[in-house]
């Protein structure tokens, strides 16, 4: 598909990432002990805060993190801008380990997972519940993330000494080329269905979440600022990939690609202070009681990189892009843990805060993630064709 | 070109949008009837004299373990997994009261609205059932519910959620709730709904001086079947200004005003289909263009 895709069979690792192999370790001896033991001996979870760190982070905010693929798709084909394509392939790995580990982590969380194949029974679905439409559409986006990035695992296995891989190889290209256009669209609108929905589900705690947050905006304001996140994850991305792998970052595509973060920031803030105006709560914004601080930080984070990324000449230098890709990352992920945790009260005296396995195990998740990136695109041509080897023109 | 383009990207806006906001000419979704056979429960907490025989008797008839298992004597402060009922006392300036906490049968209940295969439904009676068979854990419906009712066994590793579900083993045998055949002063009452609430109006009509003028349950949260009365105000016993309207009203007029029918999703789909369809053909037809 893409003569100056290329594998990185030769790249060497870091030290640093014997670490992540222990953490990933010790995650897996915590998943045994919570599965044999339960999630009262393992979680801080209690009755009044019955999701936790593992939603909060792995799922809401993890899946966030994970829209690289789908805010690189929009631009691509929605907007039309094929200029991008090569950043295609690496947000979709982000992507599809990032929703594939969202969903271990769910199954780490409910109660009684044995039951979870049978939100596939049709006839017993209920429509009201925003769960079950995230629950389903999490669980196909996970398949039509994998099937998209099985191109690079063809054209791999194309060269292949296996002889079945081969024969894989060319017998599932042809199919796939048919049908890879409704593949992407179902890519593009997944992601916005149940993105905007993990705002929706917090909906139903209309005396739990506090006002500033609850809003019947949330499904919105969760899509637009997914959107941003996975922009800022593609950045973020190819600077640890230039580190890693010792190449040059795409600086200028990254650097229009941050106008469209700019703007993309810049809706979102308007819609966030429009809807605190409309709803009357612009005082209770301003209040600077816990709440209101709570608030006015989650702004500035979202605030901070879009004023950092509006003159063209910090656009174009890649510190300061890096430095606005983290802030946006940090903003969604604020904004999600305000809205799931931490401007959630469900009164009586509750009060969460992750223990020991629940914290080791999401590490170990996120450790898990950067590792196995870091294996699909030595073995599978994911990167565009920038090494310090092959220098473009 | 440019105009088609521009149309299709038009049409994906306004459909997002859509998508995103539930922003289409939704109306609110309407309140449900209270069923003729609702069932209900009246606790009159002046008449409550705290013996917890209540309490006792909800163990028994639910197979409950004490709260603390291996203690001579049980001690339950609070409803939690091992306790679907709960007698609290209140002391304070507005007087001394007790309150008995378990699920209020909400007629329009948030934890059912939320729970994916219906493991919460509305069963018999009008009667807030659980089916452990086709629950997950995922807990939505503690989310959900505005009295923190549903409660799940933390300590088990196949947990369930336990919460009162008006002893409808023994409503189908026949019999009443436990606690209600239990109560030596009849503080709480087995009947139809409607009966109690009109029971209920009448003690407040006959000692005003007694009551709070309001039978709480009668439109809270859209209504519940559980009904109480009280000398001091309700929300000093746990039970919040809820306002009348349903839990679920606002979260289900966004959800069905964005996918009524599944016609924006389809839309929506079909349009990014077409947008696929022509930038492919576009990279197909002017591909060295693309590479630069
Ligand atoms: S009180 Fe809570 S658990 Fe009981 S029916 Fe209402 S929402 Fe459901
Ligand atoms: S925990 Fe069980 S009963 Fe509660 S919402 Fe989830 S599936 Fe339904």
């Amino acid at each position: 598909m893409n003569p100056h895709v290329h594998a990185l069979p030769e790249a060497t690792l870091p030290r640093s990432f014997r670490l992540l192999r222990i953490l990933v370790g010790a995650g897996v001896v915590m998943m045994l002990w919570r599965f044999l033991a339960g999630l009262g001996a393992t979680t801080a979870l209690n009755d009044g805060y019955p999701w936790g760190l593992w939603i909060a982070f792995d799922v809401v905010t993890g899946t966030a993190l994970a829209c690289g693929g789908y805010a690189i798709a929009i631009l691509v084909y929605v907007l039309n801008k094929g200029a991008y394509h090569p950043l295609v392939r690496p947000a979709l790995v982000t992507s599809a380990l990032g929703y594939t580990l969202a969903g271990l982590a769910i199954v780490l969380d409910v109660g009684r997972y044995w039951n979870l194949y049978k939100v596939l029974y049709v006839w017993r679905w209920n429509p009201n519940s925003v769960l079950l439409e995230v629950a389903l559409c999490i669980m196909a986006y996970v398949v039509v993330l994998w099937i998209e990035l099985s191109p690079a695992f063809l054209e791999r296995w194309r060269q292949s000494a296996s002889r079945a891989l081969r024969w894989i190889s060319q017998k599932g290209d042809p199919i796939l080329q048919r049908a890879l256009i409704w593949i992407i669209a179902l890519g593009i609108l997944l992601p916005t269905m149940h993105q905007s929905s993990l705002g929706s589900l917090l909906l139903i705690a209309t005396h739990k979440l506090h006002p500033l947050w609850h809003t019947p905006l949330l499904p919105l304001l969760f899509l637009i600022s997914c959107i941003a996140m996975g922009y800022a994850v593609v950045v973020f991305e190819s600077a640890l990939s230039s580190h890693l792998f010792h190449r040059r970052v795409e600086k200028r595509m990254l650097a229009s690609l941050s106008s469209v973060m700019v703007g993309v920031l810049l809706v979102y803030l308007i819609a966030r202070f429009a809807d605190v105006v409309v709803r009357g709560q612009l005082a209770a914004a301003f209040r600077f009681d816990g709440y209101s601080l709570l608030f006015l930080v989650e702004v500035a984070l979202f605030l901070a990189p879009a004023l950092m990324l509006l003159s063209r000449r910090a656009r174009s230098r890649s510190g300061s892009l890096f430095r606005a890709a983290m802030l946006m990352m940090l903003a969604g992920a604020w904004y999600r843990f305000d809205v799931y945790l931490i401007a959630f009260n469900p009164g009586r005296g509750w009060i969460y805060f992750p223990s020991v396995p629940e914290l080791v195990i999401s590490m170990s998740i996120v450790a898990l993630e950067i590792l196995g990136y870091v294996a699909i695109v030595r073995r599978f041509p994911i990167l565009g064709g920038l090494t310090a080897a092959t220098v473009e023109r | 070109m440019t105009m088609n383009r521009r149309a299709l990207l038009k049409g994906l806006g306004a459909v997002g949008v859509a998508t995103a906001t539930g922003a289409r000419p939704v109306t609110a979704r309407s309140r449900r009837p209270v069923a003729e056979d609702a069932v209900g429960m009246l606790y009159d907490a002046t008449r409550c004299i705290g013996c917890k025989t209540c309490m006792v008797a909800c163990r028994r008839a639910n197979h409950l373990p004490y709260e603390k298992p291996g203690h001579p004597w049980d001690d339950p402060v609070d409803l939690s997994g091992r306790t679907k009922t709960v007698i609290q006392r209140y002391r304070g300036r507005e007087g001394q009261s007790y309150m008995k906490r378990q699920c209020l049968h909400c007629l329009d209940p948030a934890c059912v609205s939320v729970c994916m295969i219906g493991a919460m439904h509305k069963s018999e009676g009008g009667i807030v059932a659980y089916d452990p068979d086709r629950c997950i854990g995922c807990r939505y419906c503690q989310v959900a519910c505005p009295f923190d009712v549903p409660r799940f066994q933390w300590d088990s590793p196949t947990p369930k959620i336990v919460k009162c579900e008006m002893c409808r083993h023994l409503l189908a045998r026949g019999r009443r709730p436990a606690c209600c055949e239990v109560c030596p002063t009849g503080a709480v009452q087995f009947g139809k709904r409607k009966a109690l609430l009109a029971e209920a109006k009448r003690r407040i009509a006959r000692h005003p001086d007694r009551y709070v003028p309001k039978v709480y349950g009668e439109s809270d949260a859209g209504g519940t079947q559980v009904l109480y009365l009280s000398s001091v105000p309700f929300e000093k016993l746990g039970l919040p200004h809820l306002g009348t309207e349903p839990i679920p009203r606002l979260s289900e007029t966004v959800q069905h005003g964005i996918y009524k029918g599944f016609i924006v999703p389809a839309a929506l789909y079909v349009l990014i289909g077409a947008a696929v369809r022509r930038h492919h053909r576009q990279r197909s037809v002017d591909g060295r263009k693309e590479e630069t």
